[in-house]
This record gives C-alpha cells, structure tokens and sequence, in this order.
C-alpha cells in the first residue's frame, strides 16, 4: 500500500527540483522549513521526530534541500515529511506538508475489531510496521 | 405609515405619529462602536416616503407600536429606540433604497441567536407598508459577538485533528439521497473514502427513515470510515446527520457518533437557531466537527428583494457555532454569483473586514478572533473544473464531489481518486507560480496522462457547466455569470 498522508501524495514521487519549488513557495510566504521523520505512520501519530529545529532562519532553498537530503541519508528507509509553517495570527498553524521519503516496502495497517454489545465494534488501527521495535521496523 | 396622520400634534399626543417623527430616524446620528448595524433594502408602497418606511423598519425591529404610547416615558426611550441613519437609492432601482439602522448594545440578549433575530427580523417583514424588505448585511460588533461561543473548533482546528493542510478537503454527498439500506450506504461511503476523499456525507434528508434507521447506518458508516483509514494511513470522517424531530433525539444520535468514534456529526438548519446552538456545544464540549447543512436557506435567501441575504446567515451561524457551512459553488448546480460567493466565504473565513461593495459587504466586520468557519461547495461540481474551484473558492473549503464522484464511469474509488489526483495537480501548479486558472486544463490534462481515473472523469464531464444568471448579484456590479 502506499500512505497517503501529506499534501501531495496522490501524485508521482516529487524530484528534487518539485520539492524545491514547494520549498521555495514556503519561503515566498514567509514560512519557515522543517524536517521531520518517523517509523510510526498512524494516521493519528501527531508527533514525528524533528530532525533538528524549524529552519527559522534559512531561507535559501538550496541550503534547506541539503538539509532535507542529509535526513534522508541518516533515515533512508523511514517516511520523511517537510512543512511550512504559518505563525501569523489566527493561523499559527501548518500551511503545507508532505512526504519526500518513504520506506522501500509500506506493509500499512490492521483494523482491530473488538466486538461489543448491541452490535457495536470498537476499532483499533494498527501498523504493521509498529510490530516490531523503534529503529528496527522497515529494514530490508 | 398609517393612512391617517396628524403631523401637527406633538410627539406624545395620544394617536398615530411619522416614525420618523418619533425618533426612530436621525440623519445626525453617528453609530457607536457598539452598536450592531443593518442595511436593509426596503420597497415601499407606492406613495410611501423611503425615509418614513425606514424609520418604520426602525421602529417596528426595536421599541415601536402603531400608535403613540405613554409608557415609553417610563423608559430611556432614546437609547432602546433602533434610529435609521441613512438611507440611499439604489442605483437602477427606482423604486428600491437601502436603510442603515443602528441597534444599542443593549436590545439584544447575549449569546442568542434566536433573540436578536426576533428583534431584527421578527414582525417587520410583513409590515404593509412595504412591498417587501430585504436584511442585506450587518455589522455586528465584538462587544456582542464575544458573547457567542462560535465555531466549535474551527478551520485551524479541524485541520489540526485531521492532519490535513495545504488543500482543500474533498467530500461527497452518498447518492441517492434516499434509498439506500444501510449495508448498500456504507459501501458508498468506504469506496469513496479508500478512494481519496477525505469525508463523506449524509444528505440534508438522511434521518431515519424505514428503509434505513440512523444507528444502522452509523454502524455501517463507522466500519466504512475505519476500513478506508487503514487502507490508507489518513483520518477519515463521514458527516453523520443527527438531525432529528427532538434535541433529546438529537442529543442521544450524538452520543452515539461520539462512542463509535466519528470525527463528525452533521444538522440540518430546518432544526432551528436554538437547537443549532445547543449542538455547537456539544460539539465543542465532546471533540466532534459540527457540519450544516443549509437545507432550506433559499427560501428566504434568493430573492433580490425581499429575506434575508445569506452573507447575514453567514454571520449568525458563525456566532451559533458550527465548524462547516455550505456556501455556493460558483460554478455548479446552484445560484451563485461569483462576486457574492467570494463574499461570503471572506465573511465566514477571515478575521477582519472592511466593507467592500462588490462583494456586497455593507459594513466593516471584526470577528475578535472568533474562528472561522469552513465553507463548503456542493452541488454539480467535477474535476473538470478544479483550476476554477481553487480561483474562487481558495484553500480552506471542502469541496463535495458528489455524482462527481458515484458517477465515474469505473467506479466510486476511481472517481475519488480523480478528484484528489486533480486537486494535488492545482495545487502543485499553483505553488510553482503558474498561471493555474489559464492554464487548468492544460495541467490537468498532463496530470491524465498517468492518473487513468482522471482521463476517464475529464472524459466524462469535461464539457458539463451549469451557466445561468444569478437572481442575486450584489447592485455594485453588473451580472456576470462564469
């Protein structure tokens, strides 16, 4: 299965020089660039890692793409998502974001179901990935 | 008004005196930053002086009676009388004018929906002495809209709890509306959700009928919406309508959207101000996205002259609390002229504005940061039309893809993909600076190319388009339809 999370995830994989017109987007709005990856795709996994802090203070998009590329080299095989952030006021939220990195294999998700009474279910949405340990999940 | 008048006598003789007279008109009177202000289109009958007919307005929407009463002495008349201020011809319509009314603070009681309505729009719609009257805007002030708890989460939030930026939602209404067994309704829903869209809905009429009981077709749907989450790693949601003939019906509808774990429930505006408010609270207490349906709105809404234009509708239900309103498409099924669609979506989104005649905004309005509202676009819109959708409309909308979704020629899934395929291609393009209205067709095309549920859809409906003139058009402007 392939996750489809993020902005643009119904379309084909971004080059390098599609990521960096988004890039490039952000930084027009004045949305500052950050990194982050996970091995833990719930679809209700708010907190993915940061890989270092939002890049406030960079604004050439040459410079974040290396940055987007050395998390890549240090988490080949995790799922890697950049955002822009808008601070402004009634906003202070995200304003984009989406996946750049995705593991080789996407082995996806379970639904759990516990039967209960008067033909209710209480469901439970698991990753397979998630079976096995932090670090060690999408290897191979 | 009346057909005898003494103009002679002095303001509190016994009998009938102007409104005008009574003070329920002053040129000089500047409204206070307090105050909530109207602009109302009146059509007198013939003979009937428009200032008198809009001190009349005045009048009947606050303290006045048809005569003189000497009680009003007891009271600090001045303050309690609403006082037109202006009144201006309409260009084009002799035989129209626009009043501006201003209200004190004080008229209206806090958090109520239902009570400033029944001043403002309560008796004076059917006063004789008008031909027919129409509340075109108003300006409502923070002192009186921080007493409204507003939408229960809002754009930011609903966003935040789905994990879903930089696009606009995509949804779809199950068709047929009526029908469908609750088994047969679900797979409607899990098609299209695995598909791409990110909520489905029940139509304004799906209740509880005998071919398919409400908890039935929760239990389905809630299964629909869980299956599509896995198969996809995104939040899902399916509006289920819990509109009802009580609130204790309501309320328990509720309760069981909330313990099965739907991300959201939907009402009908046909339940009523009150209701609605009481449901925002909910919602906001318990975590769930409130959607309206504006089921009929049109009927009070449409006309030029006469009701209650929809950008005022906008405004209260912003202050009554739902989190998602349905507001026109500009280019599907149903009225809407793009000029007055912009404002409404501006009215329902942003958090200051200032009057802007060709959008039909009347007044400057400040939200004090109450939330914004997500319009929502239904109603005989596809694919085809994504670059124009994202022109008009912007970002923060969900747009329904309804028969543009159950209609595609390879199924419900195909069609929503299409549709999300599209709307990330927009997107993409718009970001990149290209000129994506001029050039939609082209960048979807392209997109077509790879995306085989997308050829087939632009195959479809590519040359569908719904033009007719619209029968409200702001007066600033000349008719334009798309």
């Amino acid at each position: 299965m392939r996750i489809t999370q993020g902005t643009f995830s119904y379309l084909p994989d971004f080059t390098d020089e599609e990521i960096k017109a988004q890039v490039q987007y952000c930084l027009d709005h004045g949305w500052p660039i950050s990194v982050e990856y996970t091995d833990d795709p719930h679809p209700r996994n708010v907190y993915w890692e940061m890989f270092g802090m939002p890049m406030f203070d960079l604004k050439d998009p040459a410079a974040i793409m290396q940055e987007i590329n050395e998390c890549r080299r240090t988490f080949p095989n995790h799922y890697i998502k950049i955002s822009g952030y808008d601070r402004s006021h009634g906003r202070s939220t995200t304003a984009l974001s989406f996946i750049v990195n995705r593991p080789k294999h996407e082995p996806g998700f379970h639904v759990e179901r516990a039967e209960t009474n008067d033909r209710r279910i209480t469901y439970t949405i698991r990753s397979y990935a998630t079976d096995r340990p932090a670090g060690e999940r999408y290897e191979g | 008004m009346a057909t005898k008048t003494d103009t002679k006598k002095k303001r509190w003789d016994a009998g009938v005196t102007p409104y005008a007279e009574m003070g329920y008109y002053d040129a000089d009177y500047v409204p206070k930053d307090t105050d909530t202000l109207c602009a109302f289109r009146i059509t007198p009958q013939e003979g009937v002086d428009p200032i008198e007919a809009g001190a009349a307005v005045a009048g009947e929407s606050s303290t006045a009676t048809w005569t003189v009463v000497w009680t009003d002495r007891l009271t600090a008349h001045e303050r309690y009388q609403a006082k037109c201020y202006r009144v201006d011809r309409v260009p084009g319509s002799p035989d129209q004018h626009i009043a501006y009314i201003a209200y004190d603070l004080d008229l209206f009681e806090e958090g109520s929906i239902a009570n400033l309505t029944s001043s403002i729009i309560g008796n004076v719609f059917g006063f004789k002495a008008l031909k027919a009257l129409r509340l075109e805007d108003m300006r409502i002030p923070p002192h009186y809209t921080k007493t409204f708890q507003g939408p229960a989460h809002g754009i930011v939030m609903e966003r935040e709890y789905l994990n879903k930026y930089g696009r606009p939602l995509l949804g779809a209404t199950t068709k047929p509306k009526l029908g469908l067994s609750a088994r047969n309704y679900g797979r409607v829903v899990y098609e299209a959700l695995r598909g791409g869209l990110d909520f489905t809905k029940d139509d304004e009429n799906i209740n509880s009928q005998p071919f398919m009981r409400w908890r039935d077709r929760f239990l389905h749907c809630i299964e629909a919406v869980n299956r599509a989450s896995a198969a996809t790693g995104e939040i899902k949601g399916h509006y289920m309508n819990v509109t009802a003939g009580t609130m204790e019906q309501m309320y328990e509808r509720a309760e069981f959207a909330k313990e099965i774990g739907s991300v959201i429930i939907m009402i009908d505006l046909t339940i009523g101000y009150t209701a609605i408010q009481s449901m925002a609270n909910w919602a906001r207490k318990n975590s769930l996205i409130l959607h309206l349906h504006r089921a009929g709105y049109a009927t009070y809404a449409r006309q030029k002259n006469h009701g209650v234009n929809f950008r005022v509708l906008c405004k209260w239900m912003r202050l009554a609390g739902v989190d998602h309103i349905h507001s026109g498409t500009v280019v599907g099924k149903l009225e809407g002229d793009p000029n007055a669609i912009r404002g409404y979506y501006n009215t329902l989104r942003a958090n200051k504005l200032e009057a802007n005649p060709v959008q039909g905004l009347y007044f400057e309005q400040d939200w004090a940061s109450m939330p914004g509202v997500m319009p929502v676009a239904s109603g005989g819109i596809h694919a085809g039309q994504m670059h124009q959708l994202l022109h008009y409309l912007g970002e923060d909308v969900v747009l329904q893809f309804g028969g543009g979704t159950i209609g595609h020629p390879d199924g419900i899934a195909e069609g929503a993909a299409a549709n999300r395929v599209a709307v990330e291609a927009m997107i993409q393009a718009r970001n990149e600076g290209r000129d994506y209205l001029q050039e939609g067709p082209e960048i979807l095309a392209k997109a077509a190319r790879w995306s085989p549920s997308l050829h087939k859809a632009l195959a479809v409906w590519k040359d569908i388009t719904f033009n007719f003139e619209s029968t409200d058009v702001p007066d600033a402007v000349p008719t334009l339809t798309v």
